[in-house]
């Protein structure tokens, strides 16, 4: 599996969307099905999907799909393709 | 609630935004006034809520005015929201300019901190005298139960509010829990008796805008359902420096003991107070807290009765169990205790149903110290995110979108399980469920199974239900 698709499943797995909705255009609340109980599950899954442990900065800063995945690079060294 | 904040002291603040406006109670009461005088009278107002300056001014104006103001939640779903304007037919709707064109045939009687006053034109309902104020129980599924909340209710749950917590006008809450949510309301009244500022926003503990403003506005509480104690650990709250933070309380349903234990350690370790409470929408809100210096020593208790309050545990056969460590019945008494429900408009003609006595549906035992522990419960309803969710209903709706398909629901407070047999597909059924109840989608699996388990009468056996993997 590549890190795009274990990216990708962490969302699906936690929130009501289809795959078709993942794009830098999801963000926090801007689709109804992101929202603060999703956020915390789909931090959870990229956590057990990718061996990581987010830092709680990083929790409260990962508010859209495509910061999400500057700050899977930049700070977890994990790049997302 | 108006004449508890007419009452405050005209220039303290009452009402502190994100943006850094502050209304103090004398503005608030003023511009109370002036929209009560918009509202015309003894009525029927539906409020969509959010935790903003204009439904807070929306929730005063209609105690002004003598009006009864049902709250919602401001982001209800569109065919919900009209299911409950047909079958009330308020004469007045309040709501974010935003979802005003959901109403194109409404006047707008007054515009106000970006929410509008509309007159429907549908005559007022007749409303019982004691009637003051309405909530729902659970704002997903299909027809759901109004609160029917009394000014005595109301006044006396704030006031014990107050008391125990030990309240006063220095406090600053920041709003975790929404307006239209029983125990997110108690906050507000609570703290305006006290005199207190309300730091409003609408952003999630989740968000870092929210911790800007938590330190900016010296935010000295917060409170949470089960849920926000796992989004709270997550964003930091053990960790992050808050000079101003006090204290913090939970409701909304069981705390896991761990999570109450790593609660009051963090309290003790850095002389904060930590309140584990119970309560229900049928009770106001409040029914009992855990006193502060007991969080550590009575972890996974709820408590005490609240001043005023008092708790009784009934056997099967309705007798008032004395002893300690027997499982029974939770019943309370107090002021608090609400006149009852209403499902029709003809009910809100009602007076006092329960004359003071609620039969929680609970099941709890009491130790030998006085302080109450949940055991169980009567009813078939989950608790999913501080949220009621009725099984029966659930499973009606199941029904209703796969008719050749049997189906039954059990699970546990947090994770709901969903039986059906063949015809039914799984992961459809598991998002429109997900959408219909407003659930987070990984506290629902949906289970397919070759046939339901029934006794000879046709009755499901729900315990071999729980069995099954």
């Amino acid at each position: 599996m590549t890190n795009l698709e274990k990216f990708n499943g962490a969302f699906l797995s936690s929130m009501n969307i289809k795959a078709s909705d993942l794009n830098d255009n999801l963000a926090y609340l801007r689709n109804k099905a992101w929202d603060s109980l999703a956020h915390y599950d789909m931090i959870s899954a990229l956590e057990e999907a990718f061996d990581i442990s987010f830092s709680s900065s990083d929790v409260v800063r990962f508010n859209t799909y495509a910061m999400g995945k500057k700050l899977m690079k930049d700070n977890y060294g994990i790049t997302i393709e | 609630m108006f004449r508890i904040v007419s009452d405050q002291p005209a220039r303290s603040p009452a009402l502190i935004t994100e943006d850094g406006r502050i209304y103090t109670y004398g503005a608030l009461a003023k511009a109370a006034r002036r929209l009560g005088g918009r509202i015309g009278g003894r009525g029927l107002v539906f409020c969509l809520c959010s935790n903003t300056p204009g439904s807070v001014l929306g929730y005063l104006a209609c105690s002004e005015a003598g009006a009864v103001p049902f709250l919602l939640n401001g982001m209800l779903e569109e065919g919900m929201l009209r299911n409950l304007t047909d079958l009330y037919r308020p004469g007045r709707l309040w709501l974010p300019v935003g979802r005003r064109g959901l109403f194109p045939d409404a006047a707008v009687l007054a515009e106000e901190e970006d929410y509008v006053l509309l007159d429907t034109g549908c005559q007022p309902c007749p409303l019982h005298p004691e009637l003051a104020l309405l909530l729902t129980t659970s704002g997903s599924t299909g027809s759901p139960k109004l609160v029917r909340q009394s000014r005595k209710n109301i006044l006396s749950n704030a006031a014990a509010i107050a008391e125990y917590l030990e309240l006063n006008e220095s406090e600053r809450p920041i709003t975790t829990l929404p307006m239209h949510y029983t125990y997110g309301l108690s906050i507000l009244h609570s703290h305006f008796l006290a005199g207190a500022a309300v730091l409003l926003t609408e952003k999630s503990v989740v968000q870092q805008e929210f911790w800007d403003f938590f330190r900016a506005g010296g935010a000295t509480s917060l409170s949470g359902v089960p849920a926000t104690y796992d989004l709270l650990k997550r964003a930091g709250l053990f960790e992050r420096d808050l000079p101003s933070f006090r204290y913090f309380t939970q409701a909304g349903g069981r705390l896991s003991v761990e999570m109450h234990r790593r609660c009051a350690q963090f309290a003790q370790e850095t002389g904060r107070r930590f309140y584990a409470m119970y309560g229900q929408t049928e009770a106001t809100a409040r029914m009992s807290y855990l006193p502060w210096r007991l969080a550590l020593e009575k972890c996974g208790s709820i408590g005490v009765p609240i001043p005023g309050g008092s708790f009784t545990l009934v056997d099967a056969q309705g007798g008032e169990i004395t002893q300690p460590e027997v499982s029974g019945e939770l019943v309370y008494r107090g002021e608090n205790v609400t006149l009852g429900y209403a499902q029709t408009p003809e009910d809100l003609t009602r007076g006092d149903d329960r004359n003071g006595i609620l039969h929680t549906g609970d099941l709890a035992r009491r130790d030998a110290d006085g302080c109450y522990y949940i055991t169980g419960r009567m009813k078939r309803f989950l608790k999913l995110a501080g949220s009621r969710v009725n099984l029966d209903e659930c499973e009606q709706m199941v029904k209703a979108a796969y008719p050749d398909c049997d189906c039954a629901c059990c699970g546990t407070d947090d994770h709901l399980r969903v039986f059906v047999t063949n015809g039914a597909d799984g992961e459809k059924l598991r998002s429109l469920l997900c959408g219909k109840l407003g659930v987070r989608l990984t506290s629902l699996t949906v289970h397919e199974i070759p046939q339901i388990p029934r006794n000879s009468a046709g009755k499901i056996l729900y315990p071999k239900l729980e069995e099954l993997p």
